[in-house]
């Protein structure tokens, strides 16, 4: 592998990322997927950068797993995001960032869509009038989360208290980075990096002191895919997708997944315990799973949060490891407590993944 | 384990690395003018059994190619042996002896 | 004459021989063009040096020839061209021809081939490169590959790289360079992924059904949509095996991409000086595609080669000769450089 030819294609692929004054709209799924990630994500913005992060009670789904899984028309779909940038110029807001991918993939289609047809965009706005007597400004800057996140990788770096390194031996963590589809598999140019070679997560893993394992299902979609996972008999195709990326990345060795979209990390993770059952195999070394973060739980580690504050217990494949790889101190007693120190109850075990 | 409801797919992937092409070689060795094929499909449209049954020599020929060799027995032994193929092909491809070729190396 | 590879020789060759006076302007250090990169054309396997001397010796003591001269603007005045160079001389001409070639498609843009990143990536050219400067063939850590694979239509017929056109020379070249490996090296198997094998050349077919019957080149009809590497840094091909109605993966020592034609710097920089027409593959527009094919449309300048569309080595001599004759006719004021032909609609 060539970084100089990565490199190089990283340089046509930048974008503008807002540095300040966020209007944030949350994902549907994350807060019950991953339920530390987008406080993790306000906590960094707010407490760590001193960031404005603006969120509305009011705003709404946007309804991209309805548009993906067709059963929410396009025209619905741009009327409901329209109500968003409507509150969002209520607001006083300009720079739009969504915490979910397919939202990020839904309003950078709707915008493009309506920059080649304006005609389309003046259709939704007499829509949203006639339902709700609104109107609104485009977003002048659209970035993901992650984007965010990726934009002030080195202010997170320099105030951290821990690095993707193991803490004893000196030795960089591998990290696969998996990207949402969404993200620039439409848009190549609207990613960090482009479709084929994204940079927005490697880009934090560098920073971090880790090292990206680039290997052969890198592009290969988790498998979510609303459709096959919405429908239980279908849950085999989306789990097939999982596998064929672990079987690829095995002989790598990875130590951890890091992933910018809300369903990869459910399904990486979740899928580990599932394909265990199913075929005795576990990724991780020892019986143990490939741990999978999201990357505000990654940042939220590097900057020293407590790991049950980032809601690590929630993860299926157990993130022991990595804390202990990186030399993260935790209360092993206190997994399973809620904040006031009372019992959340304990997870059954799983059969042959070790958690 | 516990009843999930789905489960695993196998992989519809022609895994190139991984399939054994052995009797291929054999097959090649035995009738040399397999390698000629272009696969234009003449042979299966002209085909006397391929008009009542799935036999096709062309989808066979491809099959051995890739090492998938799923249903390629059945198939040969479809094949009346009559030359009619042989007679059309624009390659010079000698498909009945490719046929027997095929029955003595596949099982 | 504007352009000193193939085209430009043997146009320069003729009419020097018809006794016009005729100077031949090249940026590069020597003549030849790329054809000085290429070790053996197909399908004869003749010497790429060997077509080379023969345009020289048509060239030699014959022809003014003006090489590392990089043309800074050009104008008319009267009848006469002022041609003006970076080295601060301008020369006068009472017709142009411009033979300003192609270059060869950068395979970086099909960022999913991975070329420049992954390791045994390599394109058509460099493995000619190879060839001609006597190297071995190997992968990056210099082992001999057991596999290979050729990817036809790199940057050719391809809408999201911008190029339509089928680049001509791609198929047959890959069927050409993979016969050379397997004659060095017979152990290593290869594998070309294709669209359509475009053998359309008196002998292309012979070579092709050699490939198959002499040497065992594999072909699989599929086109190559990803690359990747592997661990042990192979390359991994995913195509559709479109025979079989299947995907397809399959690892590969080293892989070639055949990338194809796009106009070349040249062209497009001598075009706008000369306010030359493109044609909506971007090559020079000739005034006619079956008749007028040396005639561009500004009156005295004409074109030879591959500047109006991607042709093979017989293909740009032939209409190196042809473009001399227009030429020859236009000078003379001969009644048959006038004759027009109506407008396509």
């Amino acid at each position: 592998m060539k970084k100089e030819g990565k490199e190089q294609l990283w340089k046509d692929y930048q974008k503008e990322i807002a540095d300040d004054r966020y209007f944030y709209v949350r994902s549907c799924v994350r807060q019950n997927f991953f339920p530390g990630s987008e406080t993790a994500f306000l906590k960094i913005l707010q407490e760590e950068l001193g960031k404005d992060v603006y969120e509305h009670p009011c705003h709404t789904t946007c309804t991209g797993i309805g548009y993906h899984a067709d059963v929410v028309p396009f025209d619905t779909a741009m009327t409901v995001v329209a109500r968003q940038f409507a509150i969002m110029t209520e607001s006083g807001y300009h720079n739009l960032v969504p915490s979910c991918i397919t939202s990020f993939g839904l309003y950078t289609e709707i915008l493009e869509t309506w920059k080649h047809f304006p005609e389309v965009e003046a259709r939704v706005r007499e829509y949203l009038y006639k339902a709700t007597k609104r109107d609104f400004r485009v977003p002048e800057n659209l970035a993901h989360a992650s984007d965010v996140i990726y934009k002030f990788r080195s202010e997170i770096a320099a105030k951290g208290k821990f690095r993707l390194v193991h803490h004893e031996t000196g030795r960089p963590l591998k990290v696969v980075e998996h990207i949402g589809c969404h993200y620039a598999k439409m848009f190549p140019d609207k990613g960090v990096g482009g479709a084929e070679y994204p940079y927005v997560l490697t880009g934090m893993i560098e920073e971090w002191g880790g090292e990206v394992v680039d290997y052969p299902e890198r592009r290969h979609c988790c498998g979510f895919g609303f459709r096959q996972y919405l429908v239980q008999a279908n849950r085999g195709y989306s789990m097939s997708c999982s596998h064929k990326k672990f079987e690829s990345m095995e002989p790598y060795a990875p130590d951890l997944i890091l992933t910018n979209c809300p369903g990869c990390p459910m399904f990486l993770d979740r899928w580990q315990y599932a394909i265990s059952e199913m075929e005795g195999k576990t990724y991780g070394g020892d019986g143990q799973g490939i741990p999978v973060f999201t990357y505000e739980e990654l940042a939220g580690l590097v900057l020293g949060y407590n790991p049950w504050d980032l809601g690590l217990q929630m993860h299926q494949v157990a993130c022991e490891p990595v804390l202990d790889k990186m030399g993260i101190p935790y209360d092993a007693a206190a997994k399973y407590l809620d904040k006031h120190g009372h019992s959340l109850g304990q997870p059954l075990q799983p059969q042959k993944l070790k958690v | 384990m516990p009843d999930f409801g789905f489960k695993l797919q196998k992989d519809r992937q022609i895994d190139f690395d991984a399939n054994d092409r052995s009797a291929t070689r054999a097959i090649i060795e035995t009738e040399p003018t397999f390698r000629l094929c272009i696969a234009c499909g003449t042979c299966t449209a002209c085909c006397s059994a391929g008009n009542f049954t799935d036999f096709s020599l062309r989808r066979m020929i491809t099959g051995l190619k890739r090492g998938n060799y799923e249903g390629v027995r059945a198939m040969a032994d479809q094949c009346m042996l009559c030359g009619k193929c042989q007679m059309l092909c624009p390659r010079g491809v000698s498909t009945r002896k490719l046929v027997l070729a095929i029955r003595k190396h596949i099982r | 004459m504007i352009g000193g590879g193939i085209a430009g020789m043997e146009s320069s060759a003729h009419l020097a021989a018809m006794d016009y006076e005729v100077t031949l302007l090249e940026k590069d250090s020597r003549l030849g063009g790329k054809l000085l990169k290429w070790e053996r054309l197909f399908p004869t396997m003749r010497l790429g040096s060997e077509v080379l001397a023969f345009l020289n010796q048509g060239v030699e003591k014959h022809v003014a020839v003006h090489c590392n001269t990089e043309i800074t603007e050009i104008h008319r005045k009267a009848a006469a061209f002022h041609i003006h160079t970076a080295t601060g001389r301008t020369y006068e001409a009472d017709a142009v021809l411009v033979t300003t070639g192609y270059d060869l498609f950068d395979a970086r843009k099909k960022e999913e081939y991975g070329y420049g990143i992954y390791e045994n990536v390599i394109t058509s050219a460099e493995l000619e490169a190879m060839f001609a400067e006597g190297k071995p063939l190997h992968t990056a850590d210099g082992r001999i590959p057991k596999r290979m694979g050729f990817i036809h239509c790199v940057g050719s017929r391809d809408e999201k790289v911008g190029n339509v056109y089928c680049s001509k020379v791609c198929c047959v070249t890959a069927v050409k360079q993979a016969i050379e490996v397997k004659e060095k090296h017979p152990e290593t198997d290869i594998y070309c992924f294709y669209m359509d094998l475009r053998m359309y050349g008196m002998h292309f077919e012979a070579m092709y059904k050699q490939a198959q019957e002499k040497y065992g080149i594999n072909f699989i009809r599929g086109r190559l949509s990803e690359a990747c590497e592997n661990i042990d840094h192979s390359v991994l091909l995913k195509a559709e095996d479109t025979l079989s109605g299947r995907p397809l993966k399959m690892s590969v020592d080293l892989l070639v991409l055949m990338v194809g034609f796009i106009p070349s710097e040249g062209t497009k920089a001598v075009g706008k000086m000369l306010g030359l027409e493109f044609g909506v593959n971007r090559f020079f527009k000739t005034c006619d595609q079956h008749t007028l094919t040396n005639v561009s449309n500004v009156p005295g300048v004409f074109f030879a080669g591959a500047c109006t569309a991607p042709k093979t080595i017989t293909n740009s001599i032939t209409d190196a000769r042809a473009a001399a004759a227009t030429i020859a006719t236009y000078l003379e004021g001969k009644a048959i450089s006038a004759r027009t032909i109506e407008n396509q609609k």
